[in-house]
């Protein structure tokens, strides 16, 4: 298993990486659907997962692995409170459009 | 003895306690009766102390605590009932509830009359601080204490501006004199390193004369302010706006001699320093006569006893600048005594006038209020001089006093005041109750002699401005008293030497007896005269406007409250106005509100970030991280 890894450079998982969390950023700045803007988080949270994992296997060091676990568990911690919110959210507006929530200004 | 002695001060302040935390809610007859009986109580203690003193003349001291100790300076909250100490107080005590007494007659209707009470208790309580204190810290506690009293009661009735302003002059002249005081004291603490009476008069041998002289013209700017001489008299005829009883018992008999006391007090340093006594008799004597000629045109009742009072002080200061500090004591008491007689007498004319002031709408009051006329009588002859009544010894102690060491021009001066005393007296007398009446006719209907409880206290007062001049008889008369007072004052202070010691006076006898007849014979010549003079209709005063030449100048008062209007009063208006728009709203205010406009001007510029729109800030947010992350690279 570690050599079928250890096959693919590692220059590869950064750039896949890298190109995975470019979508995440560009999905919650452009994208209005706050569903969207919640999973394209994930896909950054994701990326960085992807990232920890593979320097963890080519550096032979567990730490970055139990890393990701951390960051799983507060992903999914994260993507609870962020659905109850957009619950909420749906109650009032009738919409999970982001661009809507603008009542604090003036 | 020494145990009750704080009990002399502390029952009128009980009296002011009770009275002004309960007064409200208790009957006027008990609030009249708290606040004469603790004055009684500290009056009969008084007396207790005077024949303990008569006995054996070592001053009963009473140490409460250490009231302060900082470096050198140790200062006791110390009362003492030395003679002189006991002799004022029972002035004060004794003149004082008798003008208390006076005082639930004629405050009757006033709303105020727990509070007039309160004030009048905390008063006495002052002045007693003053004169039984044992050093000069003390002493300012109770100079301080009296002057704010004058100012209370001067602005009694605050709801008239015109009072409340009077009350104001009263207290801003008496804190110009109050830095002289308090500028004396610093210089004694300098110079002798205490301000127990005992130490410093006891050092006082070995001071620098120069250094005395400076200490004693301060002392004297002190009574200057307090006992209303020139050139800070103006305020005592405009604390006239209090009530009458005030009048009597702060403004003529008690508070205005302070200044006299403290320079008694201090005979031993005024003895030191000629220079010094120099000052404080050529402002005495100016002050009487100057005084005395604006007295000759008032025509408001009060008025006229108020400058006749500044008048009467200033022959006290003249009497003091020669030397003659047991006369100048002597016609404080007696002074006490006519000066209240009449001020009280004033108001129960005011009283039974319905608050008219003005002596030229009165006239023939003689048949309507026959007790108060015969006691204004009394009064106007004692303080004119006439022959055996208390004011011909005690001002011809003082002309005599005045002969001896000023000679012939001073006495001729100090005579000419005490004619001019006469001479306003005996026209205030007639004006007032002789003629026929010239009020209204309302006024004529309501016209009454006042109520027994008025009266009483002014038939006491009565008989004690007549006999009290027995208290110091010259000794060429052989009354077998001679001298009484004289011998009372030189017994032992708390320096163990005499309060006052025994003056020689090196004068003839003929020459007392010649003094003694020209004096009271021009008295009494003026008092028939004017008599003659005022009854005729035709020499009534006129009315202001129809004032001519120098009765005109008298009238107004040679118009030193204009003087003094245009060059101090004016230019610290002009001063304050130019402080108030340059340095406060431009200045002061203008640092805060450019301050608060600049803050919101920044306010308004960054207020653009915040414009609701969530992917904004998202960007804000990946841009700034961006950023952050390049500059760990460059």
């Amino acid at each position: 298993m570690l050599e079928i890894i250890r096959q693919v450079p590692v220059e590869y998982y950064v750039l896949y990486s890298a190109i995975l969390f470019t979508i995440g950023v560009m999905g919650v700045l452009i994208r209005r659907n706050a569903i969207v803007v919640l999973m394209c988080i994930e896909l950054m949270l994701n990326a960085v997962n992807l990232l920890l994992a593979a320097f963890s296997t080519y550096l032979s060091d567990s730490k970055g692995q139990l890393m990701v676990f951390f960051i799983m568990v507060v992903a999914a911690a994260e993507a609870a409170v962020g659905l109850g919110i957009l619950i909420m959210i749906y109650r009032n507006t009738k919409s999970t459009d982001i661009s809507l929530l603008d009542k604090l200004r003036n | 003895m020494n145990a009750l002695l704080p009990l002399i001060p502390f029952l009128p302040l009980l009296g002011f306690v009770v009275n002004g935390l309960f007064g409200k809610k208790l009957p006027k007859s008990l609030v009249g009766i708290i606040g004469s009986g603790t004055l009684l109580g500290a009056f009969i203690l008084s007396v207790l102390c005077f024949q303990q003193l008569g006995a054996n003349s070592e001053p009963i001291q009473s140490d409460l605590y250490r009231f302060l100790s900082v470096g050198g300076l140790d200062i006791n909250f110390g009362l003492m009932a030395d003679r002189l100490s006991v002799w004022m107080m029972l002035i004060v005590t004794g003149v004082g509830f008798l003008i208390h007494v006076y005082s639930i007659g004629y405050m009757h209707d006033d709303e105020g009359f727990y509070k007039f009470f309160a004030y009048l208790n905390l008063f006495i309580f002052s002045m007693l601080l003053l004169v039984m204190g044992t050093n000069f810290l003390m002493l300012f506690f109770g100079w301080e204490g009296v002057g704010l009293c004058s100012y209370l009661l001067i602005g009694f009735w605050y709801e008239n501006r015109e009072y409340g302003a009077a009350a104001r002059k009263a207290f801003i002249m008496n804190r110009i004199g109050d830095l002289g005081l308090l500028l004396g004291m610093f210089l004694i603490f300098y110079t002798f390193g205490s301000l127990d009476y005992a130490t410093v008069f006891a050092k006082l041998e070995g001071a620098d004369p120069a250094v005395v002289t400076t200490i004693c013209l301060l002392l004297f700017v002190g009574a200057m302010g307090k006992s209303a001489q020139i050139p800070l008299y103006t305020w005592l005829p405009d604390a006239m706006a209090g009530p009458t009883p005030v009048s009597a018992l702060i403004h003529a008999a008690t508070m205005v001699t302070a200044g006299i006391y403290l320079v008694a007090r201090c005979n031993g340093m005024f003895e030191m320093a000629p220079y010094a006594q120099a000052v404080v008799a050529v402002v005495g004597l100016a002050t009487s006569i100057f005084t005395a000629l604006i007295g000759l045109r008032q025509n408001d009742i009060k008025k006229v006893l108020a400058y006749s009072t500044v008048s009467q002080l200033g022959l006290m200061f003249l009497s003091l600048g020669m030397g003659a500090y047991v006369s100048a004591m002597f016609h404080v008491t007696t002074h006490a005594f006519f000066k209240a007689l009449l001020f009280l007498a004033a108001g129960s004319v005011i009283h039974g006038m319905g608050g008219e002031q003005d002596i030229r709408n009165m006239g023939g009051l003689r048949k309507h209020m026959p007790i108060t006329f015969w006691v204004f009588l009394i009064g106007t002859f004692a303080i004119s001089g006439f022959p055996l009544l208390s004011g011909f010894f005690s001002k011809d102690e003082i002309f005599a006093a005045t002969f001896a060491h000023g000679g012939a021009i001073w006495w001729g001066l100090a005579a000419a005041s005490g004619l001019l005393t006469a001479v306003y007296m005996s026209r205030l007398l007639y004006v007032t109750f002789f003629g026929a009446f010239r009020g209204t006719a309302e006024q004529k209907h309501h016209l009454h002699e006042s109520p027994l409880v008025m009266t009483v206290p002014l038939m006491v007062l009565a008989v004690l401005s007549v006999v009290g001049g027995l208290l110091n008889t010259p000794h060429f008369l052989h009354l077998g008293n001679d001298q009484w007072l004289a011998h009372w004052f030189s017994g032992n202070g708390v320096n163990g030497a005499p309060i006052i010691p025994l003056a020689e006076m090196h004068l003839d006898v003929s020459t007392e007896w010649m003094l003694m007849g020209i004096a009271s014979a021009l008295a009494v010549v003026v008092l028939v005269v004017s008599y003659f003079l005022y009854s005729k209709p035709q020499n009534l005063p006129v009315s202001d406007s129809e004032q001519q030449g120098l009765s005109k100048v008298f009238a107004n008062k040679f118009y030193v409250d204009e003087l003094y209007n245009f060059l101090f009063v004016r230019p610290t208006e002009y001063l304050s106005k130019i402080f108030h728009y340059y340095v406060d709203i431009w200045g002061i205010d203008g640092i805060v509100e450019r301050t608060g406009a600049g803050v919101q001007a920044l306010g308004g510029y960054f207020r653009r970030l915040q414009n609701g729109n969530i992917e904004y800030y998202l960007i804000g947010m990946v841009a700034g991280a961006v950023l952050l992350f390049l500059s760990m690279f460059l």
